[in-house]
């Protein structure tokens, strides 16, 4: 930069860059691959690698019950997630698509939930599902201690999560409602269709690109989840929500074991990775426009 | 309704005027009639589906303004029979939860002001200078979004702990200054306007930080709106990377701390749940405040799928 002023010239446009860059080349890159070199050795308390092991972290984990029962926990709760906060959302969209008195109101209402802390939400949850007090077990006369139950306590915080989604994908399925002519529906009306054969055949293919990138967006996110875990169950009961997230956290701050924790996060990046990958894959095929 | 009044006639051959009138004006009626049981019948459903959804805040304000030994009935007592403001005193004394507002109100005001400045730099470049390396830079940068924080959260703690700045502002901030996706919406605000709007700027002696601050963010307020609100709430939100930093009652957000009324004991259910609504209006005042701009500046060209 000190040198001619012809070379201050070239330097000029890459100054722009230098703040963004210098955050992520120290809080991204440089922790991401430090986290796959941790993965490959045993390390002290400290954190500080200490030992070579090679793979040894991953063959460990992925022959230990409990990190398989981890990656199935997640599967699961992945599922429900994007199911139930996809269709929470497009219930939503769809009633509140055309204009009806208080319109306003209702889509605060429904894309409300995208504001709530998963923390605070969590808490909320809790009292609602308490076995005694809560609201679920008077309304519906049922006596379940709903998240104490492996049975129940994965669909409870899977729910919770759902619902937490349910608002940014009312707001992109609003969004893409609002790109459909409306025309075709007129002359679908002429044609004698009925709405139900409309909402399959128009306005379902005509959602499909939002709903793809709302779909690859919801299951990035279903995978980090982690605030409403630790407050609702802490993993249990017995690991019935121990998800790769929680697995990650428990093994790192709890157990120290760095290096396993980090080849957790490791094989969490690539099933992400490899998901996005593949859904990339068949949106070239599947997706119409 | 033309169309089947054509076909009434058709049917009837012979119908005199008033017969057509009348025909017609039922027929009206009967639209009317069918125009308003749809409207009733969507406002019914929106009104049920709007409960469920806002079911959790509901209960929970309902909660936080009951009397402690009101929950703790068998019977299902849905509002407070006498109302009380107990329960957020007793959380203001219980927990230093004004500190813990003002720490997340410190954090995500910094990290809203931090991205906004980083990623318009960053978009600037990207769209209006040519320099080398500019395809590949965007890529590394575009990449980036495909890393789950929680792959690079461990090493960060590590990297963190290393430099002795735990339980500080600067560690709750500094991670989250810029985001790929700031960068991306900007440029794509940005590439909207044209090239020659750049060159003239710079032709009547305009330099590159003049032209971002006179021209570039007047211009792109709503994108800017946009990116402050979600910035803001996702800020004000955060939970694992608080967790882990921060360790005194000076630095906590308010996010961990409303976890520590969770563990008081459980008499005090009513006063949590008051913490907790009032941990929630400030990002709800937030969002149905800017709910215009984000919808504007996110939706109506960044995702056009």
């Amino acid at each position: 930069m000190n040198t001619a002023k012809k070379k201050k010239m070239n330097v000029s446009p890459y100054l722009y860059l230098v703040p963004c860059m210098l955050v992520f080349a120290v809080f991204l890159f440089y922790p991401f691959f430090k986290t796959i070199f941790l993965s490959l050795f045993l390390t002290d308390k400290m954190g500080q690698a200490k030992i070579f092991v090679g793979l040894q972290n991953y063959i460990d984990l992925l022959t230990s019950e409990s990190f398989q029962n981890s990656l199935k926990v997640t599967l699961i709760f992945v599922v429900i997630v994007v199911v139930g906060g996809m269709l929470l959302g497009l219930i939503a969209a769809v009633l509140c698509n055309k204009a009806f008195p208080g319109i306003r109101v209702f889509s605060t209402a429904y894309a409300l939930p995208m504001a709530i802390a998963s923390s605070s939400a969590a808490m909320v949850f809790e009292i609602m599902l308490h076995p005694t007090v809560g609201i679920v077990n008077k309304l519906t006369g049922l006596n379940i201690n709903w998240l104490n139950d492996p049975k129940t306590a994965l669909i409870c915080v899977a729910i919770l999560t759902a619902w937490l989604n349910s608002g940014i994908n009312f707001l992109y399925f609003s969004a893409g409602l609002g790109n459909i002519d409306e025309t075709i529906y007129e002359r679908a009306s002429v044609d004698g269709a009925s709405s139900v054969q409309k909402f399959f055949s128009l306005t379902l293919p005509g959602l499909s690109p939002i709903m793809f990138y709302t779909l690859v967006v919801n299951i990035i996110q279903a995978f980090q989840s982690f605030g409403q875990i630790k407050i609702l169950t802490e993993g249990g009961p017995d690991e019935a929500t121990n998800v790769i997230v929680y697995s990650i956290y428990r093994d790192a701050f709890f157990n120290y074991r760095f290096g396993s924790a980090a080849a957790q996060s490791v094989i969490l990046f690539i099933i992400v990775m490899l998901i996005t990958l593949v859904m990339f894959r068949i949106e070239k095929k599947g997706v119409s426009y | 309704m033309s169309q089947m009044d054509t076909m009434a006639i058709n049917g009837q051959k012979t119908i005199s005027r008033e017969e057509l009138l009348a025909l017609k004006k039922r027929m009206n009626a009967r639209a009317l009639t069918r125009r308003r049981i749809r409207t009733g019948g969507l406002l019914a459903a929106n009104i049920v589906v709007a409960v469920i959804i806002l079911l959790p805040l509901l209960y929970a304000v309902s909660i936080a303004f009951m009397p402690s030994n009101e929950l703790f009935t068998t019977d299902l007592n849905i509002l407070p029979k006498h109302p009380t403001l107990q329960n957020f005193a007793d959380a203001f004394t219980n927990i230093p939860l004004l500190r813990f507002i003002l720490n997340s109100f410190i954090m995500a005001g910094c990290i809203t002001i931090g991205q906004i400045i980083t990623c318009s730099l960053a978009a600037f470049a990207f769209s209006f200078l040519e320099f080398k390396g500019k395809g590949v830079l965007f890529m590394v940068v575009m990449a980036t979004m495909m890393v789950p924080g929680e792959a690079t959260i461990i090493s960060n703690y590590l990297t963190v702990g290393n430099l002795g700045m735990l339980d500080t502002y600067p560690v709750l901030i500094i991670p989250y200054l810029t985001s790929a996706m700031g960068i991306f919406l900007f440029r794509q605000f940005y590439m909207t306007f044209p090239k020659s709007l750049y060159e003239s700027a710079k032709l009547d002696g305009c330099g590159n930080l003049r032209f971002i601050v006179k021209i570039l963010i007047p211009l792109t307020k709503s994108a800017i709106g946009a990116m402050a609100v979600y910035t803001f709430i996702n800020a004000w939100n955060m939970y694992m990377w608080p967790l882990l930093v921060t360790g005194s009652n000076n630095m906590r957000t308010v996010q961990i701390g409303i976890s520590m009324l969770n563990s008081v004991d459980s008499q005090s259910i009513t006063m949590m749940i008051a913490g907790v609504v009032m941990v929630i209006i400030p990002s709800i005042a937030i969002f149905i405040a800017g709910q215009k701009q984000l919808i504007r500046g996110m939706f109506s060209g960044a995702v056009k799928g």
